[in-house]
């Protein structure tokens, strides 16, 4: 199986690949905060439509659509930090300290933030 | 490293999961979302919102000529008055095929889709070469559906936005005379009301 990712224009159409709508929990997750956030009115889903457009319309997109929920992931952050909720720093130091509270986390276990072993590495308070 | 003890493995989080949780942490943090409330939402498109709604719509048109003229009116309406609504306020053209017309959704610019009748797209529909491609060839990626038109069938695309999502009314397959709407409904499928398919005929 060799897709080819170059020209979507001839590319052949992914089908056949009637998989569940989300392939990962945080697919799911990411999909969820932003119907959260739009119901909470911090923008308006043609506010959204434009960024997640601007994400998926970048060259280089898998023409398998298998990058999608990256896309939305990197649309949100971009949101977010327009709108001053979440700057990039603190998204990247916090999920730097996700990433190692996970390792530092028996398998079985619930992975929580507190179980980050070096908590202050670059990591300040969530700005505003 | 031997492995040779203690076999303690350590659990992961991919880059994408991690900045995920990133966000959701300051979300909270800031009151801007409910974790509860995430799951909730989760679990509505995972579980309880799919083309069982939509095949209900056009199930409905089908049966009751006067639900099917409010439907091609005003169809936000029509749908709303089953109890689906679009939770992004956006307005819903139902597009009815016809024995000269097949019409055929895209969303070109994302994936703009209508969930509250179909639920969230599948993953061709979110790729870029069915995005890209239902507009300038619109016959050929039907062909790719398996669907195989008359030349003289004419094919109408519609480019869905954030504000107007369209579904596709196919038409009632012959032999379904006196159907329940329920009995109806089975033949409708997603596809059918993307325009990449027509309905099932009955068994």
């Amino acid at each position: 199986m060799n897709r080819r990712e170059a020209n979507s224009k001839t590319a052949a159409l992914p089908l056949g690949v009637d998989e569940p709508v989300f392939a990962e929990p945080w697919q799911a997750e990411a999909f969820a905060m932003t119907v959260a956030l739009h119901d909470k009115g911090l923008f308006s889903w043609s506010e959204w439509a434009e960024a997640l457009s601007a994400e998926v319309k970048k060259p280089g997109a898998a023409s398998d659509g298998h990058d999608y929920y990256e896309h939305w992931l990197t649309a949100l952050e971009k949101v977010l930090s327009a709108k001053g909720v979440a700057g990039r720093g603190d998204v990247d130091a916090l999920a730097a300290a996700w990433e190692r509270a996970a390792h530092a986390t028996p398998h079985g276990k619930p992975i929580l933030l507190e179980n980050d072993p070096s908590p202050t590495e670059g990591r300040g308070g969530p700005t505003g | 490293m031997s492995h040779n003890h203690d076999h303690q493995h350590d659990n992961e989080l991919d880059p994408f999961a991690a900045r995920v949780r990133a966000l959701e942490t300051i979300l909270t943090q800031k009151g801007l979302i409910d974790p509860a409330a995430i799951d909730v939402i989760v679990d509505t498109y995972e579980t309880k919102i799919g083309p069982r709604n939509g095949a209900k719509v056009v199930a409905k048109a089908w049966a009751d000529p006067d639900f099917a003229a409010v439907l091609k009116r005003d169809a936000t309406a029509a749908i709303g008055s089953l109890g689906y609504t679009g939770r992004q306020g956006e307005h819903m053209q139902a597009v009815f095929n016809t024995a000269d017309t097949h019409n055929l959704v895209v969303c070109t610019l994302c994936s703009c889709y209508p969930w509250s009748v179909l639920g969230l797209p599948p993953v061709w529909y979110k790729a870029p070469p069915y995005r890209s491609r239902a507009v300038i060839d619109p016959r050929g990626v039907l062909e790719e559906f398996g669907l195989t038109l008359p030349r003289t069938t004419k094919i109408r695309v519609w480019d869905s936005t954030a504000e107007l999502r369209y579904l596709v009314v196919p038409m009632r397959p012959d032999g379904t005379d006196g159907w329940s709407e329920e009995r109806l409904a089975d033949l409708v499928t997603r596809d059918a009301m993307i325009g990449t398919g027509l309905a099932r005929e009955p068994a």
